[in-house]
This record gives structure tokens, C-alpha cells and sequence, in this order.
């Protein structure tokens, strides 16, 4: 199996907290692989690793055989326009219409005349199913067709690897099983390799290739997801069978905690 | 007691660390701004001329009004308060000095920077914080696109154009609210009153008050960005940072022009 990106020994901190706690792994290409874990165990962190927007404290992140972390602004962009991220929230510009948004970076890293863009980004759009909205703004579109221009924005350039942050976050159940298709189709069509950050359990039991799961900022799971739902760690069954966390303290320990002791 | 030295170093320490921080991050700002704006333009960079424009109408063009108004009000009052005391030792005739002199070289070019300031510094706080809040900021870094030369430059170019060009609008406007009230109330003949403002204006005036609202400009679009860009949760902040943008920029003005009148005054 071929590995496009591998992370060694990787630890972050945000102040004096530490988030990610010595981990490694690495990616496959040209498939679909979940970054899984609850909220606080630092996936998001991570995926920010990852993009190169974050720098951590040790460890090194090596993409397509160049560590990350020690690329300089201009050698970091290069790689960047073999990326594409689909952030939480889309991040559309809200002073562009949807066409100059999947436009920028076709302006910014390419010398192609205007009405090639024009076409591309049209093509792009079409791919995620948003024909004829090019000149709306993004706060006249739904959630749903937000991330979905997030979406064709972060295809203009044809990326090899492609991240997704939280990709069914505050979309309703019909919408985000569209976006999964379209990761699906993402996949199998154009071969790139996928990475999507998510706790959502049913999108990654019909996406995922390869799972990385993440608690408390260890890597507690790496495989497939067979192998994740035949796994007996009760970190992990607690996850997949939706069990709340042990109560941390007993009625004593609480009055203490309340008192301020 | 050793520990309590340690103590008083330790309070020292922890009252200048986030002063240490915000020097280190204002210094970063500030040097991004002016490599992106100077130097990287040289580069194979160019700046985006059309959001130049964009911005330039935004801050100048749409200011204009206000501008404009207000210009005439503090020429009209400038006038009369002038009269008050001269009409006592019969020189009323000096009403146009007073005004066309402390307008060019003064008035001009701070009211138009608190205008700017109180519109333009706090967009531009609001704008680039709500940007930073909806991940915005990190989709163009994570694009291979600097935010500082996209979003920042041509904010900072719209502002060097635009505010010693409102400067001159709000010159020629208060100079004619005094001679409004001048001709009018004050019945001083308007061919006295045109030759004596001409008289009495050096070309150094205007120059050094437009010299003054280049770096007003300049000061107005650092605070607004710096502002914007240390804004780190969401909705509420941003509006904590705009408000401290805007109260911000109105001191650095008021201080750098100090600076400059100091400087004008020794030097010219």
C-alpha cells in the first residue's frame, strides 16, 4: 500500500496544554480514510497539522516524502495546490459570488484567460451539483449547497489529496448522505485520496477505506473498518455502541469539586 | 526570603508577557503589511488593482458626504469663534487666515482621519475578525493565497490615496463654510476674503497637512487589520475588537500628529 502522507512522532500544544500526544501513523493513497475520535481529542488540531496551518512542537509530517513542518511559506504553497480542504463552515469569501470563489485560486496560482476559467469553474460546479448558481452569493445559499461550493472550490486546481472537516456538521441526514455519495464518487472517479475528519458513526460506516482513531490525543485505532468493529478496546466500543463516559467522581468528590476544594 | 523575590519576579514576568506578545505580534503585522505592499509587488506579485478600487470607493468615495458636511460645520464655526475675538481689535479681515491656515495644516486632515478612522478602521476590524472567525482566513492560506496581500493591501493602498484626497476635499469645503459665514454675517467682502486666504496659505501648509494624512492612512489601516487579525473566538469578539479598533486608531492619530506637528515645526 502506498502512503502519501505519514506522521511520526507528531506533538502539539495550544499554550501550555498539550493536544496531540506523540502520535504516528500514516495515510494510503488514493483512498478514503477517517480521521475518527469524540470532541476535544484534538482531529481538528490534527487536520490543521496536516494543511500546514499550524506548526507542531516536535515531530514530523511528511507529504508526497517532504516533512511539512520544516518547508519554508513559498514551499509549503506548492504543496498546498495539490491540496484541497473543505473547512466546517465551507469558508466561502461572502464578498465573492459562488463563480469567483471556485475561481480564486485558478486566478491566483494560474495564467489561464478569463473565459477557460469561466468554463472550468463551471464544470466544477456541475460535478457537485450546482449548476446555474455561479453568481449567487454564499449567504443566498443553505448549508448544504455551501459546502457544496466548498466543495468545487477546493477541486479547481484538481488536487491529489482532498480534506474534509466535519462534513455532515449541521446538515440534515438526506443532505449528508449526498455529500458522501459525492466523496464516494470523488474517489473512485478521479482516484484521489480522501481524508475526512468526522464523529459522524454512519457516514464513516459508508465511506470509510482506513480509519485513524484518535481519543484523548492518542492514536488508539489505525485499520480497516472491519477491523474497527471487530476491535474489543472499550474506548472503542464505547464510541460505536454511543456510551456516555463513566461518571468521573462520586457524590463526595462532587461536593468537593463545588466547594472549591 | 528567596521566595518572595521569586514572587515579585514572577509578577514582573507575568505583567510584561502579554505586552512582550502583543509588541511580537504587532512587529509581524506590520512587517507583512509593508513587504507585501513594498517589496513583494517587485516580486511577481502584483497588487489587485480592482480591489484597490473596490476599497478606494469604499472608504473615499462613500465618505464623501459626511465628509463634507462636517468640513463645512467646523469651517463655519471655525469663522465665528475667529470673529469673536478679532471683530474686538478690528481685525476681522484675519478671519480667513485663522480658518484657511488651521484648516490645511490642522483641522483638515484630523477630522478626516477620526471620519475614516470611526468608518474605515472599524470595517476593517469587523471585516478581517468575522473573516478569521468563519475559517475564511485559514481557506485562503490553506489556497496558497497570503491573506495580508489579498484582504490587507489594498485596503492599505485605498487608504493612502483616499484619505490625503478626502483631506483635500475637507480643506476646500471647510474654507468655503468661513467664507459662507464670513460673507454673509460677518459682511466682509468675498474678493477680500478670497485674496486674503490666498494670501495667507503657503504651499508648505497644505503639504504638510497632507503629508500628515498619508501617515494617518497608514496608521488607520494597521490598527484595523491588527485588530481583525488578533481576533481568536467568534462573534463577540469581534465586536470588542472593532470598538478598540476604532478608539485605538483615534489615539495613534492624535499622537503621530503630534509627532509630525513636531516635527513640521522644528524642520520646515
Amino acid at each position: 500500500m502506498e502512503k502519501v502522507i505519514e506522521v511520526e512522532n507528531l506533538i502539539t500544544h495550544y499554550g501550555d496544554r498539550e493536544i496531540l500526544k506523540n502520535i504516528s501513523f500514516s495515510i494510503p493513497k488514493s483512498s478514503i480514510t477517517v480521521i475518527l475520535g469524540g470532541s476535544g481529542c484534538g482531529k481538528s488540531t490534527l487536520l490543521k497539522h496536516l494543511i500546514g496551518l499550524l506548526k507542531p512542537t516536535s515531530g514530523k509530517i511528511i507529504i508526497n516524502g517532504n516533512d511539512i513542518t520544516k518547508l519554508n511559506e513559498d514551499q509549503m504553497n506548492e504543496i498546498r495546490k495539490k491540496m484541497g480542504i473543505l473547512f466546517q463552515g465551507a469558508a466561502l469569501l461572502n464578498s465573492m459570488t459562488i463563480l469567483e470563489n471556485v475561481a480564486l485560486p485558478l486566478h491566483e496560482h494560474t495564467k489561464l484567460k478569463e473565459s477557460t476559467i469561466e468554463i472550468m469553474v463551471r464544470m466544477k460546479l456541475d460535478l457537485v451539483g450546482l449548476s446555474g448558481f455561479d453568481s449567487f452569493y454564499p449567504s443566498q445559499l443553505s448549508g448544504g449547497m455551501k459546502k457544496r461550493a466548498g466543495l468545487a472550490r477546493a477541486l479547481a486546481l484538481d488536487p491529489e489529496m482532498l480534506f474534509f472537516d466535519e462534513p455532515s456538521a449541521g446538515l440534515d441526514p438526506v443532505t449528508a448522505a449526498g455529500l458522501d455519495e459525492l466523496i464516494i464518487k470523488l474517489n473512485k472517479v478521479f482516484r484521489m485520496t480522501i481524508i475526512v475528519v468526522t464523529h459522524e458513526l454512519p457516514s464513516v460506516f459508508k465511506i470509510a477505506d482506513y480509519i485513524i482513531m484518535l481519543d484523548k490525543g492518542y492514536v488508539i485505532f489505525t485499520g480497516t473498518l472491519n477491523e474497527l468493529k471487530n476491535s474489543d478496546n472499550p474506548r472503542i466500543r464505547m464510541f460505536l455502541e454511543r456510551q456516555p463516559e463513566e461518571e468521573k467522581y462520586s457524590p463526595d468528590d462532587y461536593f468537593r469539586v463545588i466547594a472549591g476544594e | 526570603m528567596p521566595s518572595e523575590y521569586r514572587n515579585f519576579i514572577e509578577v514582573i514576568g507575568s505583567k510584561t508577557k502579554p505586552v512582550r506578545i502583543s509588541i511580537h505580534n504587532i512587529s509581524h503585522i506590520i512587517n507583512e503589511i509593508f513587504y507585501w505592499a513594498f517589496i513583494s509587488p517587485f516580486k511577481g506579485f502584483p497588487i489587485r488593482v480592482k480591489a484597490c478600487i473596490n476599497e478606494m470607493v469604499k472608504a473615499g468615495y462613500n465618505s464623501v458626504p459626511i465628509i463634507s458636511v462636517i468640513s463645512f460645520f467646523i469651517g463655519v464655526i471655525l469663522a465665528f469663534q475667529a470673529a469673536y475675538q478679532l471683530k474686538k481689535v478690528g481685525a476681522l479681515i484675519y478671519v480667513a487666515n485663522l480658518v484657511g491656515v488651521s484648516l490645511t495644516r490642522e483641522l483638515g486632515p484630523i477630522i478626516t482621519a477620526i471620519i475614516v478612522s470611526g468608518r474605515s478602521g472599524s470595517a476593517y476590524a469587523a471585516e478581517i475578525g468575522s473573516m478569521k472567525a468563519a475559517e475564511e482566513i485559514d481557506a485562503l492560506i490553506s489556497m496558497g493565497i497570503n491573506p495580508v496581500r489579498f484582504i490587507v493591501v489594498p485596503k492599505l493602498v485605498a487608504l493612502m490615496i483616499m484619505v490625503p484626497a478626502l483631506t483635500v476635499f475637507s480643506d476646500l469645503i471647510g474654507i468655503f463654510g468661513g467664507f459662507v459665514l464670513s460673507t454673509t454675517i460677518l459682511e466682509i467682502h468675498p474678493l477680500n476674503y478670497f485674496n486674503q486666504t490666498v494670501n495667507a496659505l503657503l504651499v508648505k501648509d497644505v503639504l504638510t497637512g497632507l503629508m500628515k494624512a498619508w501617515a494617518f492612512g497608514v496608521v488607520i489601516t494597521i490598527v484595523g487589520v491588527y485588530q481583525g487579525f488578533m481576533v481568536k473566538g467568534g462573534a463577540e469578539e469581534v465586536g470588542l475588537r472593532t470598538t478598540s479598533a476604532v478608539v485605538a486608531s483615534i489615539f495613534l492619530v492624535i499622537v503621530s500628529d503630534l509627532f509630525f506637528t513636531a516635527l513640521f515645526y522644528y524642520f520646515t
